[in-house]
């Protein structure tokens, strides 16, 4: 991991979407996954019409369909899952290219791809466009336990700084010709692993008393306010509430 | 401070820093530090020299509470003795408002950056100890643009820890320290690890601060530069005190404490 600036998951430029408060768009990606997981599975124009609103708001963080598209690879494993489906069960059965699948397995599958994909899309275009920190801020002005975003904060700071110790500490297994091929070579990857969690440990003793040393008493200090205006909450709740018009529409139409 | 208890302010004959016959002995029985005697008057800069497992760490952390004696609660437990006075305020662990202006007046720079710097940007960093102490908006503001600019970090401000240099994050470190307006700062092996050039940037910016600097050291042409008065603490005893150039210039001394000089440097010689 190099010490890159920006995030992977984050697009550094600037559009209407980038400027938003993170509270604001967080609150939007949160209720529209809501809309469209309670949506019944068998509205297909509902789901239409979300996938229409996603690339709205895509056009607008003018963030492009190849980049969403190569990110969003990190469903694959529950996709997996969603493909075995019509192949499992019993009920109405269909034959499709040879292949005998039960009905209950396709919408079951289709369920779950469409509802996964679209989170997902949703919350790449939130990590698109804003950043990791922002996030956290956005999370703590929602009240989002502090715990939670105290927790987070940490992460974010000491992340890179254990994975370098993690790859200086391959660099010197590697350096001494370490280069395990089979399962039971792996021991002093493990051997790595359990010192690094011992490093890890040690460090957040040293840091709590560098922070205990600057008077710290179990508060961290309270981020600034929200500077989000009616109209930013009006312009990110256009999101959700187109959504929970597609829903209702499709439902009664 | 709006706690019942307010310190007594200080006095300007207090010394900044009056250690008298501290031992400590670590839960498990090993004895850190057998009666240690230090004063350290306002303004001086005094190394702390000793090899390793001496117990400089130890009576550092002494120094703002994080370790103690047992002052008031007659050592049960905290396996020690003696006390500790900052600007004549005594360190007492059982008063917390005591405590909170003990910290505010030791300022520990840690050898790690790392594990000093640990909020999302260097400007928020420096900004935490001061939030500690009840400051908001502008004074906040103007605290940690003082900070900064006293060790030329200001136009890093809102970059994140891990994107600056070794050299930076130190500086950064002593910053967030002085944010604090200090009585003593206190630098836990403050060269290790910079290149010569943060090494002397580092030590320019010691010197144009107008506060008492305890500095513990194996870096001793460091002490030298920066210190005109050293002491040596061996075994959790302070050994030797006295001017840096006579002490490093005393060879038997010195290898009786496991103490030496980089090769070719010849205290007597150097300006």
């Amino acid at each position: 991991m190099a010490a890159g600036h920006a995030h992977a998951l984050h697009l550094d430029r600037d559009s209407p979407v980038h400027r938003m408060a993170p509270e604001v768009k967080i609150a939007a990606m949160v209720l529209f996954t809501i809309v469209v997981v309670v949506t019944p599975r068998e509205e297909f124009w509902a789901f239409a019409g979300y996938t229409v609103l996603i690339a709205i708001v895509a056009a607008f963080a003018r963030v492009r369909p190849g980049w969403l598209l190569k990110r969003s690879l990190i469903e694959v494993p529950f996709i997996i899952l969603a493909v075995v489906l019509p192949f499992m069960g019993d009920g109405q059965r269909v034959t499709w290219l040879g292949l005998s699948l039960t009905v209950e397995g396709l919408y079951g599958a289709w369920n779950i791809i469409i509802k996964g994909t679209l989170g997902v899309l949703a919350s790449l275009l939130l990590a698109a466009t804003t950043t990791t920190r922002d996030l956290i801020i956005g999370l703590d002005r929602l009240h989002c336990p502090q715990v939670i975003t105290q927790i987070a904060t940490f992460m974010l700071r000491y992340l890179e700084v254990i994975s370098g110790e993690a790859r200086r500490m391959r660099i010197a297994r590697v350096s001494r010709g370490y280069d395990p091929r089979f399962l039971w070579q792996v021991k002093a990857f493990a051997v790595g692993v359990g010192s690094l969690f011992l490093r890890a440990f040690e460090r957040g003793e040293r840091v709590y008393l560098a922070m205990v040393s600057r008077g710290y008493t179990g508060r961290l200090p309270a981020p600034a306010e929200s500077d989000a205006g009616v109209l930013q909450w009006s312009a990110a709740a256009l999101l959700p509430v187109a959504a929970a018009v597609i829903a209702v529409g499709t439902v009664l139409g | 401070m709006t706690t019942s208890s307010v310190p007594p302010p200080r006095k300007d004959e207090d010394p900044s820093l009056q250690v008298d016959g501290v031992h400590f002995a670590y839960p498990d029985g090993q004895v850190a530090l057998r009666g240690v005697n230090l004063a350290v008057g306002r303004g001086e800069r005094v190394a702390l020299l000793g090899p390793n497992g001496a117990g400089k760490t130890t009576l550092v952390l002494h120094l703002n509470g994080i370790l103690h004696s047992g002052v008031g609660h007659s050592g049960s437990g905290s396996g020690g003795a003696g006390t500790v006075a900052v600007g004549g305020l005594l360190v007492d662990p059982s008063d917390r408002a005591r405590l909170a202006e003990i910290r505010r007046r030791v300022g520990i720079v840690f050898q790690d950056p790392d594990d000093q710097l640990f909020m999302p940007t260097v400007a928020e960093d420096v900004a935490f100890g001061p939030t500690n102490l009840g400051l908001r908006g502008a004074a906040l503001f103007a605290r940690v643009d003082e900070a900064l600019a006293a060790v030329g970090m200001s136009e890093h401000r809102d970059r994140a820890p891990h994107h600056l240099s070794f050299g930076q994050r130190r500086r950064v470190a002593v910053a967030t320290v002085l944010a604090m307006r200090p009585e003593i700062l206190v630098l836990d092996e403050p060269s290790s690890n910079l290149d010569p050039a943060s090494r002397r940037e580092l030590a320019e910016i010691l010197l144009s601060l107008d506060v008492t600097v305890l500095m513990v050291t194996h870096d001793l042409p460091y002490a030298l530069q920066l210190c005109p008065r050293s002491v040596i603490l061996d075994q959790g005893e302070i050994v030797a005190d006295g001017e840096t150039r006579a002490l490093l210039a005393d060879a038997d001394l010195m290898a009786r404490h496991r103490l030496e000089l980089p090769f070719g440097f010849a205290p007597a010689a150097a300006y």
